[in-house]
This record gives C-alpha cells, sequence and structure tokens, in this order.
C-alpha cells in the first residue's frame, strides 16, 4: 500500500473573526481525481492557497509525497510537483499563449529551446495551437481557461490543483473541458478540483470531499456523497444535484 | 542572414564610419545617445523587463563615479579597473535596495518612493562629506592618458559609448531570449501568477536589480572620466534618474531596441532645446518638452515608440488577418 | 543640551506641523479617493507659492489675506489635471500612473523655473516680523497665524467630508466607487473634485508657507517626499493619520535641525521614509496595506 499523495490533516486558518478553515483532513492517492465541492464561501479556495503555499496554515500539516510542504513558498511546492490553477485566471495578457505556457515549461527545462518545444507540445495538448502566437490578452473565457490549464501543466506536476476551471463556460465548452481534465488524468497526473458545476465534478470525480463553513462534512464516492443529507441541506438552492438511483 | 540581422549590422557599421564625416559638436551629440541609451538599457532590466520602477539610478551613477574617481586620485588605481570596483559597489547597493524592498513586500509606488530616498540619501551625504569634495565635488584632472580612462580626441569617447551601448543592447537582447528574460517579462505581467509556476520572482527581481545596478555603476565611470567633474546634485540628482528612465519609457521598456530608440529622438531634442533655448531663463524648457513627453506616452503609446512603430509597420505592410469571431 | 532650543525645536515643529498636516491631507484626500499617488504634490505647492508671491509683489496682497485665491487657482489646476489625464488612465497599471504624476511634476517644476528663475523667493508680510513671547521661547506670529489658518482648513475639510452631501459622495466614491455609481453618484465629477480639493489644499499651504521660509522650483520634489512621508507614517488615505502624521513629522524634522547639522535635515527625513516604508507602509492609521 503506497502512502498517500497527499496528506491534509487539522487544516486550519483564521482571518480575523473568521474561521475559514477549521481543521481540515484528508487524503489523496496516486492518480487519483478527488473533487472539493462545497457551497460559496466554505473556504475551498483558502485550502488551495494553503496548500500550494499562497498562504500559510495557522495550524495543521500537508504532506506531499511524504514531505511536509507547509510553509513554503509557492514557487517551491510547485518546483516539488504541486501546481495550481487560479479562479480568477491569470493570463499574462501582453505575452503570447505560448510565452504564457513556456513560463511554465522553463520549470523543469531551462534550456530555453526545449521549454518551447515542450510548452508547444502542452499547447497542442489542450487544443491552443491555432492560438499560439495570439496575445493572451485577447483570448476567449474558454481559451483563458484551457491556457491557465496548460500554464500549469507544462510545469510537469504530479498534483495539479483546478480552481472552478468549468466556472464560465458553456455546454460544449465544459464538454471539452471534462474531456481534457479526464485525459490528463488518465496521463497520470493526480487533481484535486474545486469546481460548482455538479454534472462535471461527479462525472470527473473518483471520490469527493464536501466542505462548508471550513469543515468536512462529508466524503466518499459521488453517488453516495449527492444523497447525504447534511451535503444536501449545505446545498440548499445549488443548482445541480445527482438524482438518487432506482 | 535575416533581415533584421542584416540591417543591425548596417547601421553598426555606419554608426562606427560616422565620425569620419562629423563635427566635433555633433560627435558629442552622439556620445550623449550612446551613453545614455547604455543607462538607460541598464535601467530597462529592472524597469522595463521587471517592471520594478526605479527612479533612483542615479544613486548607481553617483556611486560608479565617485568611486572610480577617488580610487584613482587617491590610490592611483587606473579607472579600467576602478570601473569595475565601482560597478561592484553599485551592485551591492542595488541588491540592498532589491532586497529590502522586495523582501518587506514593496511594489509600485512604494518600491519607486524606496529608491528616490536611497538616491537622494546618496547626494546629501556627497554634498556633506568632505573627503570626496563635498558640495563643490570632485575635479578629475585631464591628461588624456588612455591608461587612466582619459582620451585627448573626442572620437575615442564616441566608441568607447558605442561599444558600451552595443554591448549592454547585446547582452539585453540575449538575456531576453533565455529563461531570465522570460521569467522577468511574466514577473512583470503578474507576480503571483508566476510564484504559482514555480518562479522565484524574489530572486530574479533581485538579479535584475543586481544587473541593472552593476551596469549602470559602470557607466559612472564613464560619466567622471568623460565630464571630469562629479557635482552630487548632478550625479546623484533626480534630474539624471529621469533622464536615464525616460528614454526606455519613450523607447519603449521592456524591449531591447527600446532605449536606444528612446535615446536617438530624446538626446537631439535635449541638445536642440539646450542650443537654442540655452539663455538662463530657459534652462528648464527641455525638461518641460520631457514631462509632456512621459504624459503623451503614457496616454496614447503606453507601449512606447517601439512597439508601436512595429505595429504600425506591421499593419502597413500585409493586411492582418481577421481576428477568430468571439463568442 | 540647552533646553530652550530643544522647546523652541519643538514649538518651531508643531507650529510648521500645522503646514504639513494640510499638505499631507491634500495628497491623503487624491489617494483615499482614486488611489493615484499624486508625484506633483510638492511642485503643486511650489506654484502655490509663486501665486501668493505674485498676488504680494503685484497687487499688494499679503499671503495670509490671499490665499483662498491661490486655494481656488491649484483646484482648477487639479480639477483639470484629472478631468484631462488622470482619468484617462484610472484603469491602467500603476506604472502609468506614477509615470504620468511624474510628467506632470517635471512640466510643473520647469515651468515655475522657467517662469520665475531658480533663484529663491520669499513673500515679504507684516506679521512675520512681528514676534510674541511664551516664556523662554518666541514665535513670530506669522508662524502662529500660519498654524491657525491650516488648522482651521484641515478642520473645514473635515467637517465637509463628515457632513455634507458632497462630502460623503466623495467618500462613498472612494469606498466603492461601483456602489457610488449605484446611488447615482457622478464618480468622474467626485473624482475631479476630490483631486481639486487635494491641490487646493496644497496650494493654500504653499501661500501661507511663503512667508515664513524662502522657496524656489526646485523645492518641489523635497515637499513632495515630505507629503509622502507624512501620509505613510499616518496612513495612506486616512485623514486622521495624515494630520497626525503631519504634526509628528514635522517635529522630527525640527528636532533633527536641532541636534543635527541643518543641511542633515533632508536626511533624517529621508532615512525616516525608509523606516517607514519598511515597517509599515500601511501607516498607523492606514486601512489598506501595500
Amino acid at each position: 500500500m503506497s502512502p498517500p499523495l497527499l496528506e491534509v490533516s487539522g487544516l486550519a486558518k483564521r482571518f480575523g473573526g473568521l474561521q475559514a478553515v477549521a481543521g481540515l483532513s484528508f487524503a489523496m492517492a496516486d492518480g487519483e481525481m478527488l473533487g472539493l465541492i462545497g457551497p460559496n464561501g466554505a473556504g475551498k479556495t483558502t485550502v488551495f492557497n494553503l496548500l500550494s503555499g499562497f498562504l500559510t496554515p495557522d495550524a495543521g500539516t500537508v504532506r506531499f509525497r511524504g514531505e511536509s510542504v507547509a510553509g513554503l513558498k509557492p514557487h517551491a511546492i510547485c518546483r516539488r510537483g504541486l501546481a495550481r490553477t487560479f479562479q480568477i485566471v491569470r493570463p499574462f495578457p501582453h505575452l503570447s499563449v505560448l510565452a504564457n505556457v513556456r513560463v511554465g515549461a522553463l520549470g523543469r527545462h531551462p534550456d530555453a529551446r526545449e521549454a518551447d518545444a515542450r510548452a508547444r507540445a502542452v499547447v497542442a495538448r489542450v487544443g491552443l495551437d491555432g492560438k499560439r502566437d495570439a496575445p493572451a490578452g485577447s483570448l476567449t473565457l474558454a481559451d483563458r481557461k484551457r491556457l491557465e490549464l496548460a500554464r500549469a501543466l507544462a510545469t510537469e506536476p504530479t498534483l495539479l490543483l483546478l480552481d472552478e476551471v468549468m466556472a464560465g463556460l458553456s455546454g460544449p465548452e465544459t464538454a471539452d473541458m471534462v474531456r481534457l481534465v479526464s485525459g490528463i488524468n488518465a496521463d497520470g497526473v493526480s487533481v484535486l478540483l474545486i469546481e460548482h458545476n455538479m454534472r462535471a465534478v461527479m462525472t470527473l470525480s473518483h471520490r469527493l470531499v464536501v466542505v462548508s463553513f471550513g469543515e468536512k462534512i462529508a466524503e466518499g464516492p459521488p453517488a453516495r456523497v449527492a444523497n447525504d443529507p447534511r451535503v444536501i441541506e449545505a446545498y440548499l438552492g445549488e443548482d445541480y444535484v445527482h438524482p438518487a438511483p432506482a | 542572414m535575416t533581415v533584421p540581422r542584416v540591417a543591425a549590422l548596417v547601421v553598426v557599421l555606419a554608426l562606427a564610419a560616422l565620425p569620419a564625416v562629423l563635427s566635433s559638436y555633433a560627435v558629442t551629440v552622439f556620445i550623449f545617445i550612446f551613453f545614455y541609451a547604455y543607462l538607460g538599457q541598464a535601467w530597462n532590466l529592472v524597469g522595463g523587463y521587471a517592471g520594478q520602477l526605479s527612479a533612483g539610478h542615479a544613486a548607481f551613477v553617483g556611486l560608479g563615479a565617485y568611486t572610480a574617481a577617488m580610487l584613482s586620485m587617491t590610490l592611483g588605481l587606473t579607472p579600467w579597473v576602478g570601473m569595475f570596483v565601482g560597478g561592484a559597489l553599485a551592485a551591492a547597493l542595488g541588491a540592498l535596495i532589491a532586497y529590502l524592498g522586495f523582501r518587506f513586500g514593496l511594489r509600485g509606488f512604494y518600491f519607486v518612493l524606496l529608491t528616490v530616498a536611497f538616491a537622494e540619501i546618496g547626494r546629501i551625504v556627497a554634498l556633506n562629506t568632505d573627503a570626496v569634495g563635498g558640495a563643490l565635488g570632485l575635479y578629475i584632472t585631464f591628461t588624456g592618458n588612455p591608461r587612466q580612462f582619459q582620451f585627448q580626441d573626442n572620437r575615442a569617447y564616441y566608441y568607447v559609448a558605442l561599444v558600451m551601448m552595443l554591448a549592454a543592447t547585446a547582452l539585453v537582447a540575449a538575456l531576453e531570449r533565455r529563461r531570465f528574460g522570460e521569467y522577468l517579462k511574466a514577473i512583470r505581467e503578474d507576480e503571483n501568477a508566476c510564484e504559482a509556476l514555480g518562479v522565484d520572482t524574489f530572486r530574479y527581481k533581485l538579479l535584475a536589480m543586481v544587473l541593472s545596478s552593476f551596469l549602470t555603476g559602470v557607466g559612472g565611470t564613464f560619466y567622471a572620466y568623460y565630464l571630469f567633474s562629479l557635482q552630487p546634485n548632478a550625479v546623484f540628482g533626480i534630474p539624471l534618474s529621469v533622464e536615464i528612465m525616460i528614454r526606455p519609457i519613450v523607447g519603449g521598456a521592456g524591449t531591447a531596441l527600446g532605449p536606444v530608440l528612446g535615446s536617438f529622438i530624446l538626446s537631439p531634442l535635449g541638445e536642440l532645446s539646450r542650443v537654442y533655448l540655452s539663455q538662463g531663463a530657459w534652462s528648464g524648457l527641455h525638461l518641460i518638452v520631457y514631462g509632456v513627453l512621459l504624459i503623451v506616452v503614457v496616454l496614447f503609446f503606453p507601449q512606447g515608440a517601439y512597439p508601436t512603430l512595429l505595429k504600425l509597420g506591421g499593419s502597413m505592410s500585409r493586411s492582418s488577418p481577421k481576428p477568430p469571431h468571439r463568442i | 543640551m540647552d533646553l530652550t532650543l530643544v522647546g523652541q525645536g519643538l514649538l518651531s515643529g508643531v507650529l510648521f506641523g500645522g503646514v504639513y498636516s494640510l499638505m499631507a491631507v491634500g495628497l491623503t484626500l487624491i489617494f483615499g479617493v482614486m488611489r493615484v499617488v499624486n508625484f506633483a504634490h510638492g511642485d503643486m505647492m511650489v506654484w502655490g507659492m509663486y501665486l501668493a508671491w505674485m498676488l504680494a509683489t503685484r497687487a499688494g496682497i499679503d499671503p495670509y489675506v490671499g490665499f483662498p485665491v491661490c486655494a481656488a487657482v491649484l483646484f482648477t489646476l487639479g480639477w483639470a489635471v484629472q478631468r484631462g489625464l488622470v482619468h484617462r488612465i484610472v484603469d491602467a497599471p500603476h506604472e502609468m500612473q506614477i509615470l504620468l504624476m511624474l510628467g506632470v511634476a517635471l512640466v510643473l517644476e520647469n515651468a515655475a523655473l522657467v517662469a520665475f528663475g531658480p533663484d529663491p523667493q520669499r513673500v515679504r508680510s507684516p506679521l512675520t516680523a512681528s514676534t510674541l513671547w511664551l516664556g523662554p521661547l518666541f514665535v513670530d506670529v506669522g508662524r502662529l497665524v500660519t498654524f491657525g489658518v491650516a488648522l482651521a482648513l484641515t478642520g473645514a475639510l473635515w467637517v465637509f467630508l463628515g457632513h455634507t452631501d458632497l462630502g460623503r459622495r466623495i467618500r462613498a466614491a472612494s469606498d466603492n466607487p461601483y456602489g457610488a455609481l449605484v446611488i447615482g453618484t457622478d464618480v468622474g465629477r467626485v473624482y475631479a473634485i476630490a483631486f481639486g480639493i487635494g491641490a487646493a489644499c496644497v496650494g493654500a499651504a504653499g501661500a501661507l508657507v511663503s512667508p515664513i521660509l524662502p522657496f524656489q522650483p526646485a523645492g518641489g520634489l523635497s515637499l513632495s517626499v515630505a507629503s509622502f512621508n507624512i501620509v505613510i507614517i499616518g496612513g495612506m488615505g486616512s485623514l486622521l493619520g495624515a494630520f497626525v502624521g503631519g504634526l509628528l513629522v514635522s517635529v522630527a524634522e525640527s528636532l533633527g535641525a536641532v541636534f543635527l547639522a541643518p543641511s542633515m535635515k533632508e536626511l533624517v527625513s529621508f532615512s525616516l521614509l525608509i523606516v517607514i516604508l519598511l515597517l509599515r507602509p500601511a501607516g498607523l492609521f492606514g486601512r489598506r496595506a501595500a
């Protein structure tokens, strides 16, 4: 039994009077696709910020590939193989799509030509080949999401944190993104995704962790979690609930 | 060879041949064009590519100039070596400023203020330190001895300045294509996104500043041994910092040719206003022009002359393809 | 150590602090409302001084009477700068704003140089010629009046922002521009007025200082830096902070001049700035961090 890829234990973070994350614990196995869901304001992006080094936890441990990463700077955590995207995408607007992705690739391939070759491969993988030289600022939202994903992918992560990568996408765009993420996972990259699009996250995830007000309220396979009364209660008003099996 | 490379070679050869046909005065104008392009290029690394505005780069000129001059006057050390000592000291100061600024998370306006504060402190210290001449400054005796980085012939300075400008530009162009340059450009766009992609933004910003200040410090020695007089207000002052930064900004910050283009635009402009309106009452006029230029550039050509020309050239030489239809 | 000297320095510092406070209040208003750093602040003040000088020498109007005119002219200038220039780059990256205001500063400073020449000027006012004795310390009446007027203006601004409709709209726009738009505030107009008021503050401050200190075009930068110092110490965007900071910095500089050579006064200023920048860019009362 191999050790978990990611082990979060008792993670906590407070901002002034608000306890954003309270004693959160969960684990991920290598190759897994784990969905992190919960109502708005539940603290999910805060968890991402804590895992990726943009915030320091007040308490708890985060072990990635067996080593503690709490307190490390974001770039160091990325070097170790944990990459993330941002909920509100942050392309480098004046740089081309390819140049954007190259920044990610240069981490593992300091040689400019090699990084360029790797970047081209990733750009093709996410389907942005035709817009390789377009300035990132001119892309549509759907393409920006792909770019965000491509950049993180170019860092050759072991674990990819995707923050609402479907948000704002139309039906067909979402389907494309689901296929893409699924393919990435199939290639061996573990994925932890925050999502509000229930259909997508149910389709993609092997397991779900449900967070509400900074605490874990449920965990397990999508079907079971969707029917958990605590989850339904926390989600009052959310758009899509997986129907119970007959 | 590609067209741009041929063009570049032609330009370089032309510049090398120019002194044969130019008057001594014109040679002087070109010396200033090249020298300020060099200083602007050094600034470009940290202010243009990395996007960390510094309005205090005169501090490095001053430090480099005074160091080389003092070492020569007191220890007889040739400025050819002294320039690197000056550069090293300037780099140390740059490292200090960058370390303090970036460690304490100073960005944008706050970082600008920090650089201004250091430059002004340098100026005040120099003004009040009699050992380096105090308010009167330092006067370097002219010997015309090349071993002391002095030349009889104006044209020798021309070639030194030209080489400096070309070397700095070549360095920046080379760095631009490598990881260092790519990272700096990305840092300028969005530091946090860079961090998430594994870029140690602190380290690269620091490196940019150190390299920038080193080169600027070396330039200080040229300043000292071309002008032969170092006055604290002139060599540490804000007007010099403005002269340094305005060329890359007008020409195109974050591009290798920007500072050069900017200097070719601005130096003649400055010279003209100095010549035709040089009576005491009008001595500030060229700075008014600089101010207006800055405003115009910011409002209408924020990327600077070079990228704007590229765009114009691009849209004139071929009809640009329509962008894909967006939903 | 001569206590009288220290006491004199302290008194001097407090009195001058009124002017510093007024300068800082103007700067912090502009920043607080629009998040624009007015690099031309000191140069605007210099123009306030020269305007007072022109009024005094051409029209025989004492600066203590004529300062509202200076304030009005500077208000127009500030309003025009905001409306014509700053407004166009409200959404641009910060570097662009810095460079724009730097350009404005260059134009203002050198226009003054061209118009008035580089030599220091001073305004004669009968008030500065007379002195009052407070125990062992003396103060010239001019400084006292300057302090009083500066205090009164700051107070008036306080009341304006707190208790008038326009003042509330300015505060609303600074807190939340979109929210202000929603409630029907013409945010562009509010910004322009706020910038105008900020410039007016510094114009008045300049006029009030013109009989006390010599001034010259090149002095704009150190005045700008002094303003930044104060505002950063007191907290960007906080009026109370600007006020308190003005007094603090003025006293510090004044005492510094007592113990150090006068030429080192600026050294104290800049060193203080560095320390404050590193330790607390948000300032003592600042509500937003760097």
